[in-house]
């Protein structure tokens, strides 16, 4: 029987006005960046709510990454700076509790920044597949 | 009546072990719990577990079937194992008394067969207390604890260990461990029931009747001015449902997966906001009416629908653990008035 | 024992009553035992004096009941507060959560409060508590008594006592505290000092007990939300059990996420956990994690202050220091 290949599942909320139009400048670029990827386009990072985040871990994500405007840029001036106090304070909890802390992140990516977007996205996915499977956070009733 | 030295009650567990999933009250940080029994677990001497033992025959939560959806297709898959033999060990008289409360319930027809079959796989070997608490009040619902009801009845002394079967399971269970049990009369277990009866009689809430509650005694108490005053402070949480050993609500609920539904069913508490919500809207909005209904439950509506039967067995759980310290014993004083007393 | 006796309490309370100040009183009423006091709202003068109590086991928080409370009428009501009492009665103006003008506030010395889980640990069947300050005389059914230092009976949240200072009140019995040396960051530091796999089976071990009975939800003064998203059949998570693992790191999580910054540290919830699970040190980590991040900020301590969670600087840490920080 042929062993299928470990590919973590990494969710990525990527705020409306930077980040999404840097994940769409990759991709006009044809920047590769690994498939399991998902993107959820939110208004602005700070719309993500931390329930977000663990439940997103709860339907099998193996990673979670934000991504939103550099601080400074906000379209809405200073959502992100919320951001940045609120996952600061979540993920160190996370880490208090014993959940890997490279399976979280937060990322500053610009509309122009396609090529960061997709080494973002490389980095973070190869530092999650060395971590293997999200068991600390994981709801076993929504494995296949 | 077989006994067995106190000192050899790992050989007792080992060997009941090897016929059925074996589980003891041991101690750990936070209080009692029943655990299943491996090698070097130790007895817990603790009057009572700190959750009761119908976690045995009615799960905090259950899954009840699962359906797997793909495509158009839908499968049911039956995840029933419900069907083991287990031994519960050192169940108080309390905790043995409010499996027949449970069985009126679930036993009725329609038959709860997850129920049923936990029941009918079971074998519940019953301690009597040595040493009844404060908060104890199982007199009061005509249970006696030096006199425990169950498979087999145990008496512990500091070295003696007695046991008595009490119905074919039991026997078949004593049967099995024969080899380390001795045969004895009962003058020792006499002993030890008469010292626990004197000790009974010392008890702060002996003197506790439910007289004044009973059979048709909905009217008399469902408009009671007291219940205001007694609801007050309620917080609304679920801990004295959780921890009561006849508290019998639950909820289904279906868990979407992602890929099917699994169905299960929880515990629920009247104590909670949603409890009573339907389509419709809510019948009870109020704390004062939550209230009330838990415990017009136990001391009114049951024993109308049971012979009388009340539903609380006086284990003292719900005093002690109570975040605002109001129990059935303060309902019961409130409104019984002196006759209660 | 506490400095100031029931006597004077009892006799401020007739006296607001009498003459009309307040019309009721929010205080703790005696039960079976020793230690079952229960939170009771008093209207009479002799309701008072037959049931009123003041003693070691006065620990709940009377704070998040004036929400209920003062929403009922438009007359006064007379609480007592201890000093930890106080700053969640501040935190909850802060957030406009009842009307200030509608509450008279007796704040009352408090010597820290026993915890009646320690005392029944010490002793068995518990009849009687005798507190001389220093030692506690427990009267036990069957081994007589049982006395014991009385520091070994203090929770965790009166031994590592934040302030022995009122800082809200319109009336002070005895003398004005002051905020406290305390180590009650010392625990949290020690999860800290674990590694990853330690911390994960320290909460995997603590967790797993939760009955998801929501005591710690509705006890705290900082969870006023009208509608609780674990109530909301409509947020996809409102289970009634924890019918997976997952469930209770997410609901113990969030509910101390939810708080972060308007936590004022009373240790309720601590103190009502049926199962003992010390979910202080999931609140006191973000408390640590606020101070060292973005300044210390005792929430409450000063009513209408803005909350660290709510505000920001430009030159704040990232996410990926903070873990690292947090660590150290």
């Amino acid at each position: 029987m042929q062993v299928k290949e470990y590919k973590p599942l990494i969710v990525a909320f990527c705020c409306n006005w930077c980040s999404y139009a840097g994940a769409d400048l990759a991709g006009n670029n044809r920047l590769n960046y690994p498939a399991d990827v998902k993107i959820i386009r939110v208004p602005c990072s700070c719309r993500v709510n931390p329930m977000f985040i663990l439940r997103a871990f709860q339907r099998g994500a193996d990673g979670v990454i934000i991504c939103g405007c550099h601080p400074g840029d906000c379209h809405y001036t200073s959502g992100n700076y919320y951001t940045r106090r609120r996952m600061a304070l979540l993920f160190s909890m996370l880490d208090y509790l014993g959940i890997e802390r490279e399976r979280t992140r937060v990322e500053w990516v610009s509309a122009a920044e396609g090529a960061k977007f997709a080494a973002t996205m490389n980095d973070f996915a190869e530092k999650v597949a060395s971590l293997g499977e999200n068991k600390r956070l994981e709801d076993l009733r929504c494995k296949k | 009546m077989r006994k067995i030295a106190v000192n050899n009650l790992d050989s007792l567990f080992a060997a009941i072990a090897a016929e059925y999933k074996l589980y003891i009250p041991v101690d750990t940080d936070a209080g009692a719990k029943f655990s299943e029994w491996s090698e070097g677990a130790k007895l817990s001497d603790a009057l009572n577990t700190v959750r009761s033992a119908k976690d045995f025959f009615f799960p905090q939560t259950e899954n009840l079937v699962d359906f797997k959806m793909e495509g158009k297709t839908i499968e049911i898959i039956d995840n029933r194992s419900e069907c083991e033999d287990f031994a519960v060990f050192g169940v108080r008289a309390c905790d043995v008394k409010s499996f027949e409360i449970l069985d009126r319930v679930f036993l009725s027809e329609p038959v709860d067969t997850y129920y049923k079959n936990r029941r009918d796989h079971g074998v519940i070997i019953s301690m009597a207390c040595n040493k009844p608490a404060e908060t104890c009040f199982c007199g009061t619902f005509g249970i006696d604890a030096s006199a425990p009801e169950g498979d087999i009845v145990c008496y512990k002394t500091d070295d003696i260990l007695y046991l008595e079967a009490k119905t074919e399971k039991g026997e078949k269970l004593l049967a099995l461990v024969a080899a380390l049990t001795e045969d004895t009369d009962n003058s020792a277990v006499e002993a030890q029931k008469k010292l626990i009866k004197e000790r009974l009689d010392r008890l702060p809430l002996k003197n506790l009747k439910a007289d004044a509650f009973g059979d048709g005694k909905t009217s008399k108490f469902f408009d009671a001015p007291e219940w205001s005053e007694l609801s007050e402070t309620c917080l609304g949480c679920g801990t004295c449902t959780f921890v009561c050993p006849t508290c019998q609500c639950y909820d289904i609920k279906d868990f979407n997966t992602g890929h099917g539904v699994k169905r299960f069913r929880c515990w629920d508490s009247c104590m909670y906001s949603d409890f009573t919500r339907m389509a419709h809207g809510n019948s009870r909005n109020s704390q004062l009416e939550r209230f009330r209904q838990r415990f017009m439950h136990k001391l009114v509506y049951y024993p109308t629908n049971n012979d009388g039967l009340f539903s609380c067995v006086g284990c003292g759980r719900c005093i002690s653990k109570c975040p605002i310290n109001m129990n059935i014993v303060k309902v019961m004083k409130k409104l019984g008035g002196k006759e209660n007393d | 024992m506490q400095e100031i006796t029931r006597d004077i309490l009892l006799e401020r309370a007739e006296a607001l009553l009498a003459d009309g100040t307040v019309d009721r009183v929010l205080g703790w009423k005696k039960g079976e035992f020793a230690y079952d006091v229960t939170p009771a709202v008093f209207t009479t003068a002799d309701e008072l004096r037959a049931e009123f109590v003041w003693n070691d086991f006065c620990g709940a928080n009377f704070s998040k009941y004036l929400i209920k409370e003062t929403a009922k009428k438009d007359t006064k009501v007379l609480v007592f507060l201890k000093s930890c009492d106080t700053y969640s009665f501040n935190q909850l103006l802060t957030e406009h959560r009842f009307d200030r003008e509608k509450v008279y506030v007796i704040g009352v010395p408090c010597n820290g409060m026993l915890d009646p889980k320690k005392v029944k640990d010490k002793a068995e069947s518990v009849l009687s508590v005798t507190d001389n300050g220093t030692e506690v005389a427990i009267e036990t059914l069957y081994d007589g008594i049982v006395t014991v230092a009385r520091d070994e009976l203090l929770p965790d949240r009166c031994l590592n006592c934040k302030s022995k200072k009122h800082v809200a009140y319109d009336e002070l019995l005895g003398t004005e505290g002051d905020v406290v040396a305390n180590a009650r960051f010392d625990e949290v530091a020690r999860l800290e000092a674990m590694t990853p796999d330690e911390r994960f089976a320290f909460w995997q071990n603590e967790l797993s007990r939760c009955i998801r009975c929501n005591a710690c939800r509705d006890v705290c003064p900082a969870c006023t939300c009208e509608k609780c998203v674990f109530d909301n059949p409509n947020s996809g998570v409102d289970n009634k059990a924890p019918a997976n693992e997952f469930e209770e790191k997410m609901f113990h999580i969030i509910r101390a996420f939810h708080v972060a910054g308007r936590c004022t540290d009373c240790g309720e919830c601590s103190r009502v956990c049926p199962q003992s699970i010390p979910l202080h040190l999931l609140n006191r980590k973000f408390i640590k994690d606020i101070d060292e991040f973005y300044g210390e900020y005792q929430a409450g301590a000063e009513a209408g202050s803005r909350a660290p969670i709510v505000n920001y600087d430009l030159n704040d840490l990232e996410a990926s220091e903070a873990v690292e920080r947090g660590n150290e």
